[in-house]
Order: structure tokens, then sequence, then C-alpha cells
């Protein structure tokens, strides 16, 4: 079987690299961590790889509005050999590769047109900015997953709780047509629930005030996800708020609930071959 | 001169203004103004030759947010709609991280180089106000809500669409080295002292004479080319290498101590010595004759460090930034956070990776609405700074803020205590050789990384030992920066892996002067060209370059044939680096400037030279006595007003602005249980994302108990801090039987200014004795637990002096704990879990209700303060223990602030689940079972199935008290009859809003 292997990216504030790279290694995978300088100066090269990961964090200390500096440095700063970041990021999409950005990397995804990219050139559709809170938050929520939503990442999944730990989750849409598009093409493919299982606008339980209650987005393609909230931040059993509640009805799996995006897309990659 | 173009970025109308709307709550809510709506903006203001097409494109496309943002160039927005404004720029020299990544995206935008040494976009906020308020209000709102006259300068009125103010530092002065006359008189010394703030008494300052005056430093001194008399450089390196701040003189006191009530004298040869390193010394020769030493550094280095196992150690440090942050909350705190974190960084060889951050916070009520003195900042401004500082120095260097406490008592209102600690972990060994040694061998090159130099924080070491009074300096003022040092942090943990990196040290308190000064004793020498240390701007004094504090820095000692590869890869991270010198093993500090001496210090007297103070102390014990209160209260009022006090209320709006949860390893956090409200005793982590092995981390500081027994109240936060941990699942040290389990603590003292003087001070004799007691509990304590000290500090001048009126803090101490947790799967968490569990109460209630919360809603002080019990607390604590580690424990939460009745209403609040207590009849009157606050006692339920064998392990250290119901209800009852019964959703209503900023 194909051995899956992983590029977590970090530098200039990105701080969840070590949990990103222990989610593929709990799944199987091999997973490297690597500076972006690294990248940018070609000594590391992402097609080398097979699933390309950006991680949560704060790069350049939110500064300028969340992600900016960075997607700006993607789209415009010239790699080693001349060539732009994101025309790198576009080649490694054509060869039916993944990737996928948590919160600042989902944020950096929006921000350089990655997502949710209907036109297709990379154009920024929407933008993820400042709570209706107005605060940063760490809180525990559930997310409904869109069985609509066509994307490797999210198979068989219906629910799950994760943690968000941001101040700028709230997705903000351009225009009438994109949400149409995101609605129609089922590209809102995470959504904050509800005690009841329902999607709702109501904090806490959407932290952000999220249009489309809207927790995480897929490209057309369902190539690239982007979310919020922390799937590598629940790799175990015992990350979750209620563990020692839960504990006390018995465990099936010290797995956490968020490892199994990680496990889907290895598998996937993997019997892909 | 470049002309300054300005890019203004603001949101589109039909986007929601979140902050502008939070600026209209708050100068509402605290200033009475009503500003109608606000409309905020940001305005980056360029000075750089640009075209202008690429002006228009970055502004365009690299600053603004197209979908949410309209971008205003040099003609910036106006509206009728909003006739006044206000215009938030930094003062000149203060930090703006927002401008050097505005710069950052400049230079990847035109993909030119990044230069560090030219600062050229500057940012200000604006904002718009709908109604035309007068200036005064203006003033007021921007001066308390939006900013800092320290850090800030500001604009308001009405608009005319542009500015013109761009906080550009201009310095004109030439460097020159003077010398400074130290042949004068005693009074002349003084005045010299205060004129320079250094912070020294005369005692110190006729050291420093002497020495200079002293023939054979005379010779050397000729020979070597310097003056006879002391340069400024020198001066300033000896002020700073004796603060208290560094030297810790007062704890280093020979103090003489007698007790009133008993006749009892003694004198005390420094208070670190006798008590914190000596019980320390003690706990480590228990472990040595056990063969199993844990403790691998102690009191020595940034941080003590701890073994794990055999390929990993833990090192961790907790400090105080109290006077930066009375200033300026938000600069202090941050700089705390971000300063602290460099301490387990500058460990040994350093480049810990850091697990966590912990704080400590004491404040006086955010509610308080008497009168404040000049230069006194309202508390609810310095808490709601504090945190914000704290939530970017934790989340934006992406370390998880697991822990902490909040203690809210009026004296706190002129200085703030705030602690802030990191905890970390390094590989035991690197490159062959024990991480946690600092080696230096003459010839090893001094690199300075990190941030750039420029006057901030000059005499921040000698400032925080003085009073803050209407003179202190604003550069005393600085605001940290994450973003640089994460930079840092990532660069140094991959050179130490490499091997290119020999020691480090971190640069805080007294800068190149003290990381430098402090290194150079290993190799007996060191030679510093400051003419190499990259500057911020120009126009700083030798002298100031070398004695600056600005922040994100490290002192690397380096092999010379290491430093180009690391040179290479500091390139890589994007960190600035400079080889600023030599270790050498000629005996003195050597400072110079291009080809002149600016410093020449024989080290021995640097370090040494300092006289030994000399203080008393004199105890007399209060005479108080308990109030009388009666027995039949209304129990749900009392139990609800406890619960939304201050000092129990939950802290909810806090610790959700920290991320506790970052590298994904907290296990028990903060908040737990379904919905996210049940506090916890302490934190856990995990230390690995392939093993269960993990670490509690907890604390303990009772501040208000001293004001009744300063010994209990020391013995007691130590209690605290070990109970939590044993409620979490620890498990308490034993040399003997159980060698491989570590504790470690960080004792933080914060006391009132404790040196007596007739006329200023004329209560310092008894502060000094109160000081002595909590230092003779520390003792006691610790090796009564063999729980050691490993780091600590103090901060002995927390008075907040105005207009003759004088606010001095509690005498308080905090202790920080840490321990090694075997298998994190079986820790406890404090809220109940099921229905027909049974609850008991764990340990023994006395009649202690003195200094307690109950007592203080009734404006009482009492006497019978809560008293520790050691051998009873050991007792029940390795009962417990064994409990919890056969997972007998469904929820244990300690006993604490409120007592009984609060402990059980906050295990009530984890999911639904209410509670029945039948309160047994005890030899204490009811009161004091609800409500006193004795220690060692904890709150924990237990599944009926468990009983016999739960019971047989706790003795009559258990009592039974009732049982976990369905129904969300506290109902509790006494002699038959029902004192207590309130639903789950009012406690919590309380609990959650006690505390709302």
């Amino acid at each position: 079987m194909k051995q899956v292997r992983a590029l977590v990216v970090t530098g200039f504030g990105i701080n969840c690299e070590e949990e990103m790279a222990a989610a593929y290694r709990l799944a199987g995978a091999n997973a490297d961590i690597v500076h972006l300088n690294q990248v940018f100066k070609e000594r590391v090269s992402i097609h080398d790889y097979d699933i390309l990961n950006f991680p949560g964090g704060f790069s350049f200390g939110d500064d300028l509005g969340s992600a900016r500096v960075l997607s700006n440095k993607f789209k415009f700063k010239k790699m080693a050999s001349g060539k732009h970041f994101i025309d790198d990021l576009a080649e490694f999409l054509q060869n039916k590769k993944f990737i996928i950005g948590v919160c600042n990397g989902f944020q950096a995804l929006v921000k350089m047109g990655l997502l949710p990219n209907i036109g297709g050139n990379f154009d920024q559709e929407v933008t993820l900015t400042h709570n209706d809170s107005g605060k940063f938050e760490d809180r525990w929520v559930t997310c409904g997953v869109n069985t609509d939503s066509s994307s490797p990442f999210l198979s068989g999944l219906q629910k799950i709780d994760l943690p968000v730990r941001h101040g700028e989750g709230k997705l903000v849409i351009r225009d009438d047509g994109v949400r149409r598009a995101i609605i129609e093409k089922n590209l809102n493919c995470l959504t904050y629930l509800d005690p009841e299982g329902n999607g709702t606008g109501e904090y806490p339980y959407n932290p952000n005030g999220s249009e489309l209650n809207c927790a995480g987005l897929i490209d057309p393609g369902g190539r690239v996800l982007g979310l919020m909230p922390h799937p590598e931040a629940h790799l175990s059993f015992y990350n979750h708020p209620a563990w020692t509640r839960k504990k006390q009805r018995g465990i099936n799996s010290e797995e956490g609930e968020g490892l199994r995006i990680f496990k889907n897309i290895v598998n996937h990659i993997r019997h892909q071959g | 001169m470049q002309k300054a173009r300005h890019i203004q970025i603001v949101l589109k109308d039909a986007v929601k203004d979140v902050a502008g709307q939070h600026v209209q709550n708050d100068a509402q809510k605290f200033l009475h103004i009503e500003t109608g709506i606000v409309k905020t903006g940001k305005i980056y203001s360029i000075v750089h030759p640009l075209e202008e097409e690429q002006l228009q494109a970055f502004a365009r496309n690299s600053l603004c947010d197209c979908v949410i943002n309209d971008v205003y160039i040099d003609q910036l927005y106006t509206s009728p709609d909003f006739p006044v404004y206000i215009l938030v720029s930094k003062l000149p020299g203060v930090t703006d991280d927002e401008g050097v990544s505005a710069q950052k995206a400049l230079c990847d935008f035109l993909n030119i180089p990044f230069d560090f040494g030219r600062h050229w976009i500057f940012t200000h906020e604006i904002y718009y106000l709908q109604n035309t308020l007068s200036d005064e209000q203006l003033k007021a709102i921007a001066e308390e809500l939006l900013g800092n006259p320290l850090i800030n300068r500001f604009e308001y009125g009405k608009f005319k669409g542009r500015i013109e103010y761009v906080p550009e530092v201009r310095i004109e002065a030439k460097p020159e080295i003077k010398t400074i006359n130290f042949f004068i008189s005693d009074a002349e010394l003084e005045k010299l002292s205060k004129e320079m703030l250094l912070a020294l008494d005369l005692h110190e300052m006729q050291a420093i004479q002497a020495y200079y005056q002293n023939q054979l430093v005379q010779a050397e001194r000729v020979k070597q080319g310097m003056p006879k008399l002391p340069t400024d450089c020198e001066i300033e390196v000896i002020a700073q290498t004796w603060s208290e701040h560094c030297k810790h003189k007062e704890f280093n006191a020979t103090i003489t101590y007698a007790n009133l009530d008993t006749g009892e004298r003694k004198t005390i040869d420094s208070l670190f010595k006798t008590y914190i390193r000596r019980s320390t010394e003690i706990i480590r020769e228990r472990y040595e004759k056990a063969g199993r030493n844990w403790l691998l550094k102690i009191f020595s280095d940034n941080a003590g460090v701890v073994r794990v196992d055999d390929d990993r150690v833990f090192v961790w440090k907790v400090e105080t930034h109290n006077s930066p942050s009375a200033l300026d909350p938000y600069g202090g705190a941050l700089t705390g956070i971000v300063g602290v974190n460099r301490d387990p960084m500058g460990t040994g060889v350093g480049g810990a990776s850091l697990l966590f951050n912990t704080d400590v916070l004491c404040f006086g009520s955010p509610y308080y609405d008497g009168k404040l003195l000049p230069g006194q900042l309202h508390p609810r401004r310095i808490l709601t700074g504090v945190v914000k500082g704290i939530e970017d120095g934790g989340n934006k260097s992406g370390i998880p803020t697991v822990n902490g406490s909040v203690v809210f008592d009026d004296r706190f209102a002129g200085k703030p205590l705030v602690f802030c600690g990191t905890g970390g972990v390094m590989p035991a060994r690197i490159a062959g050789k024990n991480s946690w040694d600092k080696r230096i061998d003459p010839g090893d090159r001094i690199i300075m990384a990190g941030g750039r130099v420029g006057k901030d924080g000059i005499h921040g070491a000698t400032f925080s030992s003085l009073e803050i009074d209407e003179h202190s300096p604003r550069s005393a003022v600085q605001i940290g920066s994450p973003i640089t040092q994460k930079n840092l942090s990532d660069f140094m943990s991959q050179a130490v892996q490499a091997g290119l990196i020999k020691s480090s040290t971190d640069n805080g308190a007294g800068g190149l002067s003290s990381s430098v000064g402090e290194l150079a004793q290993i190799t007996n020498g060191a030679l510093v060209y400051l003419e190499k240390i990259p500057l911020k701007y120009a126009g700083l004094q030798p002298w100031e370059i070398f004695v600056s504090e600005s922040q994100e820095r490290m002192t690397l000692v380096v092999e010379p044939d290491k430093v180009d590869a690391l040179f290479a890869m500091a390139e890589d991270f994007e960190v600035e680096l400079s080889d600023i010198g030599e270790f050498t093993d000629s005996g003195f500090l050597d400072v110079r400037y291009g080809e002149q001496k600016v410093a020449y210090l024989d080290l021995i007297f640097l370090h040494e030279g300092a006289p030994t103070k000399l203080m008393e102390a004199e105890w007399k014990k209060p005479r108080l006595s308990e109030p009388v209160i009666k027995e039949s209260l209304d129990y749900n009022r009392i139990v609800l007003k406890l619960l939304s006090s201050l000092n129990i209320c939950s802290r909810e709006s806090i610790i959700r602005r920290y991320d506790h949860e970052v590298k994904g390893k907290t296990i028990i956090k903060p908040l737990m249980g379904e919905q996210g409200f049940a506090p916890q005793d302490a934190a856990v982590l995990r230390l690995d994302f392939d093993s269960y092995l993990g670490i509690a981390i907890s604390n303990g500081i009772l501040p208000r108990y001293g004001d009744i027994d300063p010994y209990q109240m020391s013995a007691g936060s130590f209690d605290e801090a070990v109970r939590g941990i044993i409620a979490v699942g620890g498990r308490l040290p034993d040399p003997e039987k159980d060698p491989d389990i570590f504790w470690s603590v960080n004792d933080n003292f914060c006391v009132p200014d404790s040196m007596y003087h007739p006329q200023t001070n004329p209560d310092g004799k008894i502060k000094l004795a109160k000081l002595v007691q909590m230092n003779e509990a520390l003792f006691d304590m610790a090796t009564f637990f063999n729980i050691p000290m490993t780091s600590g500090k103090d901060s002995m001048k927390n008075d907040f002096i105005k207009e003759g009126v004088k606010i001095s803090v509690p005498p308080t101490v905090l202790y920080s704990m840490v321990a090694k947790i075997p298998d994190i799967r079986k820790t406890v968490s404090t809220e109940f879990k099921r229905e027909g569990d049974l609850i008991y109460l764990i340990g023994k209630t006395y009649d202690e209700l003195g200094a307690s919360e109950f007592y203080k809603l009734f404006g009482e002080l009492g006497a019978n303060v809560p008293n520790v019990r050691r051998e009873q607390a050991l007792r029940i604590y390795r009962k417990v223990t064994a409990a919890s580690e056969r997972e007998l424990l469904k929820s244990c939460h300690d006993i604490s602030d409120g007592g009984l009745a609060v402990a059980i209403a906050e295990a009530a609040f984890g999911g639904n689940l209410g509670t029945e207590i039948d309160l047994p009849q005890t030899d204490i009157p009811l009161n004091a079972l609800l409500f006193a606050e004795s220690h060692s006692r904890f709150v924990a339920s237990v599944s009926p199935e468990d009983r016999e064998v739960f019971e047989s392990i706790m003795g009559e250290d258990a009592l039974l008290l009732g049982t976990v119901i369905e129904s969300p209800e506290m109902i509790v009852r006494y002699q038959g009859k029902e004192i207590i019964r309130l639903l789950v959703e009012q406690m919590l209503t309380a609990w959650r809003n006690g505390l709302v900023f």
C-alpha cells in the first residue's frame, strides 16, 4: 500500500504544526513539519507530498486582519525560481492532491482565493472576519457535516465535537452569486449546531455569527478543505471537555473525533494508490 | 525628508463594526457618554518612496480585504454622519507590530528584502463618532478607553480628512561616554542615586565609592586606559546588577526578628538561604539518599529543572510583572508573559519547547466607584488590559494558558499583582551533554538574537524596586511583540537541535548588562562591542545600548566554528543575529564602543560587592475577635450572594479568551463538563501524543488570611496548591516508596515595602515579621511534604504613593505547583457525573470562619483563620490518591473560598444534575459547617457499588453527605429541616454573572 506523505508548513507565527503532524502519524501517514521559507527557497517541494496542511496559529500576529500578510506572501512573493507559490498550489491541485487549512490556515486559504474558488481563478470570494462577540474565544462546538458535500475528508461523518479558538471566524460572503453557488454546490460542508442538532446562528453554539452558520468550506472539487474548528485538537478521547463524564458511560475508543478527518484522507489517498 | 502617504482601511457600510459597537457600549457603561454609532478605521502611514501605482496596488491588494473593506488614500474617509473623530497614534519608539507586519507585506508585495533597520510603516486607529461630543468627552474616551497617554498620542475634534502626525523617532544626540563624579559627600551620593534613578541606598553608594577609591583598582584602571572616576555605563551596570529586582537584597538581608508576644529574638541570615534554599536542599538530600535525585537544577539559571524520565526534563518559572502592569496594563502583562517565556527558553542550553502558561492576578474591585489618585488607573481598566495582554501573549505565541486564579481585594487597587508562569520540556541530553548545564569557554562568541535595541524599558530593573510616583519615567513602559518572539523561539529550538547553540540566556530586566554580566561569571570575563549591536533607531548612548530592556532578545553562546551555520539558519527563520563579542577569562566585564572603553568592571566586585542589608522585624499578634452571626439565616440568599461574589464567581469571561488547548495536550481544562461550566482545581496536560504520561499544574494564593495570621496564610496557600493536584488525581512525593514522582514549586512573594522607616514606613517592622512567618511556613510545609521550591521570585515594593496617600498590597505569596501524573486517563474532574452517586465530605471541618468569604459578606474579619494540620492532611491526601488510582472517585473538588456549600454548588455545574444533602450533626456551628474554609478537604462523589471499598479506604476521613439526583437543584437539610433549596440554573446565573467586564 502507498505510504501517504503529509507536509505541514510552519513559520511566521503558525503554531498548531505539532498536533497537525501528530494527527497524520496517528492516522498512519508520514508527516514533515517544514518552515515556509524552505518551500519558498525551493529546498522542499510541495509536489513530493500527497497532502498539504496549513495549520492554525497567528501568522504575523493577525496584523492587517487574520492571515492577510500570509496570503499576500503566497500570492505575491516570488519563490527562488521566480514562480509564485499560488501557481505552485494550482499545479498541486491539478495533480489531484489535497489541501487542508485549519483556523488561521483556513483564513489563509480563503484570503488567497483557494476557497471556495467557485470561479476557479483564485479570486477572493468570501472572507473570515471578527466574531460578532468582538472577542477571541476558546470553546467547544458541535458541527454537523453536510452529507451532500462531496469530500473524502468528511466521508462517513455526521456530527463532530471540536474546539474553536479564534477571534476572526465569521464567514462573510462577497455577494449573492457566491452565496447561491456555495449552497447549490454544497460547499458549506460544516455547520455549527445547537443542542437539538439544528444549524444555528445562536451564540455561543455558533461562536462567531458566520453566514450560513458555516464552520467549514470545501472547493467544488472537494480537494481543499478549510475549517475554523480544530480537528487536530481532538485526536484523543481525553481531549473532550466532558470526557470524564463520557467515561462513566464506557469508552468505545480512545481516539478523538477529530482524528477521523485525518484518517479519512489518509485512507482515501492510500487506496487511490 | 520622505513625505508620508496615508492609506486608510474602513469597513464597508453593510459590514457590522464590532469594534465600534464595543466602544459605544463601553463609553456608555463606564464613562456615561453617549457616542451614538461608532465607525472604526485603520491608517497606515508609509514613509518610503513608492510609485503611485505601487502604492495603489499595495493598498488594494495587500491591505484591503475586498469583501469587507473600502480604501482611502491620503484624503481619508469623512462623512456628515460622523461629525467628530478620535485618532489614536503611537508615541515615537512604542512597539508597532502591525506597522512592521505591513512593512513585511509590502516587501513581499514588491519582492524586495525586508530591512530590520528602518521602520517606515506606522499604524493609527481612527474612530468616527455619531454624536457631537465636547473635546473633554472625546479626551476621556481617548485616554480612558482607547489608549494610554503614556504610549499613545491623541487627536480629536472635527475631522478634516487628513492626518499629519507620524511617530518617527528622531534623536539628535551624539554618542558620548561621561564620567560620574563619585568622590563626593554622603548627602551628595544619596542625591546622585535619586537623580540617576539608581535605587541604591547610601551603603551601596558608599561601597561603589570605596571600590573606585581603592588604589589597586585605580592603578588597574589607569593601565587599561579607564578614567579613575566611574563611567556612566559602569554606574548603570552596577545599579542594575545590584537592583532589588536582580539581587534580591531584602531576601538576602540579615534580619533581626523579635516576637513581642513571646519575647523570642533571633537573627536570620537571609530569608532565601534559611528557608527557601535550605528546605529544597533538605529534600534533595532525602532523594539523593534514596538514589533518585530528580532535582537537577535549583535556584540557579533562569528556571529550575527537574527530571521527568530518562529522556526528558521539565523546566519552569513563574515571575511577576506588577509595576509595568500598573502603568500600562496591556503592555505590562504582555511583556510579562513573553518575558517569562524566555526563562525556560534560556535555561541551560536553551530552546525548551514551551508547554503551558499559568497566570495569577490580583486586582482591586472592577466595580470600584470611589475617587482615583493621579496616575492611578481604574481597577476595571487594569483588569481588562491585563487580561488582553495575557490573551495576546499566550495565544499569539501558541502556548496554552491552562491554569490561573484571580483574587480581588481593594488593596491591590494601587499596584495589581500579575504573576506569569511558563513551563516547558527539554530533551535530557543535547549533543551528548546534559541539556540543563550552561557550558561556556573563553573564546566562545556572544551572539544577540531577536529584536533590536531601543530606549525601551531603560531603568526597568531599578524602576520596579521603587514606588511609583509622579516622576516615574515613561521609558519604563514597553510592549512585547509575541510574533517576533515566536519566530525567535522557532529558530532557537531548531538551532539547539542542530547543536549550534552551546548555552543561552534571556535578555530581560537589565538587558545585555544583566545577561552578559551573569554569563561572564562562568568563564570569568567577557568583552562586548556595543557598536555591533543593531539599533531600532540612531541616537542611543552607549550605556543605554548596554542596559536597554528591549524585548524578544536572547543572548546565545556559540563556538566560533558554528557561528556561520547559525547565521545561515537564522536567515531562514528571518531572525536577526549579531556577533557582539566574546567570553574571556580576564576577570573583568570589558565593554567598548568602537575604540573607546565604556566599562571595565571587576566581576567579583560587580556580583559580590553589594553590602548586605540589615533589616528589623517585630511581631505582635493582632487583637481580633470572632463576630456573632446568628445560625438561622436565609441560606438560599447567602449561597447566591457567595456564588456571585468577586472571589468566588466564574472566571469564564476571562478563561475563554485564553487559548487553553493549543498543542492538543490539555486533558483537564480550566472549565469542563457537558456545558463547559464546571471550574477545575488543577490543569492536567499530557506530554506526548502516544503515551499517557502527564503533569498537573495548580496554584495557591490566600492573601486575606494574612490579616489574621501570615504563617497560616502561607501554609494554607501551600496546602491549597497541593490539594488542587491531589483532587485531579496526583500522588504526593515520597523519597522512600515513590522516588520517581516529581513535584516542583515556584514561590512568588509580593509584599509592600517592609524596610522600617520612622516617617515613611512606620509599620515596616511588622510587615517584615509577616514576611518572615510566611517563609517559616514555606519551610515547614515543603520539608514535611517533600515538595521542593525549584525557582521563585520576590517583589518587595508593592506600594502606590500619590499625594501623601499610600495603597499597599497585603503581603502575598503564590505557590505554583507542578507534579508528574503517571496516567492522565485516571485523572478526575470536579463535577458530579451520574445520578445516584454518593456525595462525601472528605477531611475535617473546624470552626474556622476567620477571613472567610462568608464573614466578608457581613463586613467581618473574625479571628479563627483556617489552620493547616499537616499530619492529618498527609493522611487524607494519601487516602484520596488511593481512591483515585483505583478509579473510585467519580468527581473530586477541593473546598476553598466559600466552604462546603460553594464546593457542592460548583460540583453541580457540570451537567444538569442536582444534589440532596443531609448535613450530619457535628461539634461545630452550622455556619462553619457550611462556609468555613478549613484546609485539606474535598467534596467527592462515588458510585453506590463502590461504597464499601471507598469507605474502607477513607475510614473516618470521609463523611457521607447525600446523593447526586436527577432533578437539577441543590437541596440541603440539617437536623431534619430544609435549609437550602436552589435550582442549579439559579445558582449558575448568580455564579456566571459575578464578573462581567
